[in-house]
């Protein structure tokens, strides 16, 4: 009886021979081509390989990568988040300004993480409540965002001073940088509660099919706003990153940030329809822009010309993620 | 003219989709000069058959000829230069342009210069208004029009390159009964003038008003042809719905278990009205309607999906106000919904999250998943529900229909609903699934679920459940139980509203 049930599913199985080497590109493709590029620039760099340059490729992917992270949940509800650059920027200047009365570290980083939250939850209520396209509500938000950033400080860069904060930019633990440990650790919780949790499947659940979602009792306005604020605050936690890295916190800060996250999401596989893909496949597509970048540099090639590099590279990633998911 | 050569013959022709034939191995032939009737209820195959002969789809196997001449189209353009011209149901009209332009459109007459030669357009308008025997103020935007004065100007637009053959997909669904008439005269008129004209509708007194002659698909296949003069009503709600002779076999309704759901003067503004039922535990009861009589949109509006204007709900005696599914849910209810595609599934996720979701707090602790709990609960009803699948993981886009359906199901299974509204439970599932879902119905009721159907397939209705209940035009005209529940009733009240209730339904409507 299981048998005979089992018959058509084997004919569909014979068809899937040839889609499996697909199914591997979409699957894994994100990882062979970091492989892939870690071969080439090793081979194009003798420097690439040290590991004082992988550790800087590691710290400077750290920031990226987690504003990639927040992204990564809203655009598997099928969303986007333009604010984060800008969000960044009103966190960083709040953290300077609080740490520059009050002295207090841990005060400072809340005030940055609360910050991004608070634009993340506007984000998510104008989306919801107000039913604004996700493009169109971020795209506003990042103006006010920026602009709330350059009134409070007046134009000017903050400096931040406390040795003791800008340890966690620059120091490092277990010979790893600090910022790259933090990416790490918020990589391991983001790729946890993706799978693990009911809000998790819920995101996806609301990124392929919303009104199934809705029908199946997911609380679909909850989850969406709680993406965005998740996005805010990994704007936030991006923000303590920038002002210990730089010691100082200009209103320009993470100026474009968004599209280095969308591209690091989107190169990692994740479907800007929704739906499908995931957090580690952002984290590769971090890595991936941020060693495409560092050895763009050691090679000598002009700024210039390293964007197009980059723009490339994106919707290379996008053409081969596109045949195996839909072709 | 020799009238029985077909203008157009339609033969064999197929058109398949991933997972469903939307149209297999059709024929269907249209005279110069004849109104054609084409019938079918939604998903029978009608639009898809219409976009194939006026271009905006290709074919997958078939032949049309066109004046006995074999034709392909790649384009809507090329089926318009070929004289067919399709009027969809969605107008496509530029809004702010004039009457005058969008009967003209890509065709104005020019001067020797390259200005719009206007005194000339008008007169070509006017003469194709005049043949359609119209008037029409030329210099309005269309966007100004009403919806009856733009579905001429797509007419005339249509007479202007010369059609020979006009469809017309549903035209009558957003009319009133002044307007319908006056597009009737223009039919006629152009059915003098020698047009073949492809009538799109479910509405059957339209058919009977204005046709000559009748063609009927049901599931994409051809379910019969008839000169109008020779067919009953009845004969064509049989072709249909596929209604054949049905056995009772479903359980009777146990009137002393306790009421689980009940109705009372429920009301949704332009869906349905006035709607009172009830439901006990262990009863299976079923709504019959034809498509649009808001048999949906009342479980929509039960499950919490849509808000109704008025009117009660009551589960287990407690009044009940759902705001949202989730709030239907947490009381025990579940609906299937009437489109597994766009309300159903998660096409692209794994089976697995399509049968948890309803239940994830089921296999939640601590805040966490327990995927093994979830793994053994989904392995089960896998088992139980024969689906044919490799496992859990497999993704549910790659299923067939049936096996989609089941999976639905068995979301509402895994969240253990005692109150199941189930829309459509057998659409496009073949005779062996139907079959199996309709004993899993059975078994739900036998467990104390209480089960509220609806379906376009009156013999579906007739072999599960004991008590049918029957809608048109968003009223409940008619309830069936027990001896009374005969087909050629509850097809009267489908079409007539009943007995005495006939009345009040049609003006109502």
């Amino acid at each position: 009886m299981r048998l005979q049930q089992s018959l058509p599913v084997e004919r569909v199985g014979g068809g899937r021979q040839r889609l499996d080497a697909r199914d591997i590109l979409a699957r894994y493709g994100t990882f062979l081509a970091l492989i892939a590029l870690i071969v080439v620039a090793a081979l194009l760099s003798p420097r690439f390989l040290t590991p004082v340059n992988l550790m800087n490729v590691l710290r400077q992917t750290a920031i990226v990568g987690v504003l990639g992270i927040g992204m990564t949940y809203v655009i598997l509800t099928a969303g986007i988040d333009l604010s984060v650059g800008a969000t960044l920027a009103l966190s960083a200047v709040l953290l300077a300004g609080t740490l520059e009365t009050t002295g207090n570290i841990v005060l400072a980083m809340l005030v940055a993480v609360l910050a991004g939250m608070a634009v993340g939850l506007g984000n998510g209520l104008g989306v919801t409540l107000g039913r604004v396209q996700p493009f169109v509500m971020t795209l506003g938000m990042l103006g006010i965002a920026r602009s709330i950033a350059f009134l409070y400080t007046g134009g000017e860069p903050i400096p931040v001073l406390d040795r003791t904060f800008l340890t966690l930019g620059i120091g490092y633990l277990w010979r790893i940088p600090i910022p790259s440990l933090i990416f790490i650790a918020i990589l391991v919780v983001a790729a946890l509660a993706l799978r693990y949790t009911p809000f998790g499947r819920a995101v996806y659940a609301i990124g392929s099919n919303e009104e199934a979602a809705r029908l199946s009792g997911i609380a679909v306005g909850r989850v969406k706003t709680l993406v965005y604020i998740i996005s805010g605050a990994t704007a936030g936690i991006g923000a303590i990153m920038y002002c210990s890295q730089f010691a100082s916190a200009p209103p320009i800060a993470g100026e474009g940030y968004e599209l280095d996250a969308i591209a690091a999401v989107v190169v990692g596989g994740t479907s800007l329809f929704g739906g499908q893909g995931g957090v580690i496949g952002t984290f590769f597509g971090a890595l991936i822009i941020g060693i495409l970048s560092n050895i763009l540099n050691l090679m000598g090639v002009s700024p210039f010309a390293q964007p197009l590099a980059k723009g490339a590279l994106i919707i290379l990633a996008v053409l081969i993620v596109g045949r195996g998911r839909r072709g | 003219m020799n009238v029985e050569t077909p203008v157009l013959d339609v033969a064999a022709v197929t058109r398949r989709f991933p997972g469903v034939t939307a149209v297999d191995g059709v024929d269907f032939a249209v005279r110069a000069g004849e109104i054609h009737a084409l019938l079918g209820e939604n998903g029978a195959g009608k639009s898809t058959l219409i976009k194939i002969l006026g271009g905006a789809l290709r074919k997958d196997g078939g032949v049309i000829r066109l004046n006995g001449e074999p034709v392909d189209f790649h384009s809507p353009s090329a089926a318009l230069a070929a004289g067919i011209a399709v009027i969809y149901q969605e107008l496509v009209l530029c809004p702010h342009l004039s009457v005058a332009e969008n009967i003209l459109m890509g065709h104005l007459p020019r001067t020797a210069g390259l200005a719009v030669d206007w005194p000339a357009a008008n007169r070509r308008v006017a003469e194709l208004l005049a043949q359609l025997g119209v008037t029409l103020p030329l210099n309005a935007p269309v966007g100004r029009l009403s919806t009856a004065q733009q579905q001429l100007v797509e007419i005339a637009k249509a007479l202007s390159r010369d059609s020979r053959i006009l469809i017309l997909d549903e035209p009558s669904a957003t009319l009133g009964q002044r307007d319908l008439d006056h597009l009737f005269a223009v039919i006629r008129r152009l059915r003098g003038q020698g047009v073949a004209i492809v009538y799109i509708s479910h509405r059957l007194e339209e058919i009977f008003a204005i046709a000559d002659r009748v063609t009927v698909l049901k599931d994409g296949r051809l379910a019969g042809h008839w000169p109008i003069a020779e067919v009953t009503m009845q004969r064509l709600v049989r072709a249909m719905t596929g209604r054949d002779l049905g056995v009772v076999t479903g359980r009777e309704g146990d009137a002393a278990a306790p009421v689980r759901l009940a109705v009372r003067n429920l009301s949704r503004k332009g869906a349905f009205a006035d709607v009172s039922l009830s439901l006990r535990a262990g009863e299976i009861v079923g709504i019959a309607g034809l498509v649009g009589s808001g048999r949906t949109e009342l479980l929509r509006a039960i499950f919490g999906a849509d808000q109704p204007d008025a009117g009660t709900i009551e589960v287990d005696g407690q009044p009940a106000r759902f705001r949202s599914p989730a709030q239907a849910l947490r009381r025990g209810l579940g609906l299937l919904p009437e489109d597994r595609k766009t309300q159903g599934l998660l096409l692209d996720r794994a089976l697995r999250e399509n049968v948890s979701l309803a239940s994830l707090r089921r296999f939640t602790r601590f805040g966490f998943l327990r995927p093994a709990a979830e793994e053994r609960v989904v392995r089960e009803l896998i088992d139980d529900l024969h689906i044919a699948a490799r496992g859990p993981g497999q993704p549910v886009m790659t299923l067939s229909g049936g096996n989609q359906q089941k999976v639905v199901l068995a979301r509402w299974l895994a969240r253990r609903c005692g109150i199941l509204l189930f829309d459509e439970p057998t659409r496009g599932v073949d005779v062996g699934a139907k079959e199996e879902i309709y004993r899993l119905i059975h078994a739900l009721a036998a467990e104390g679920a209480a089960v509220l159907i609806v379906s376009s397939e009156l013999k579906e209705l007739f072999a599960i459940c004991p008590r049918i209940l029957v809608m048109r035009e968003g009223r409940l005209v008619g309830e069936f139980a027990g001896l009374d529940l005969r087909e050629d009733d509850v097809v009267d009240a489908m079409l007539m509203g009943g007995r005495a209730d006939a009345a009040p339904t049609i003006a109502a409507g």
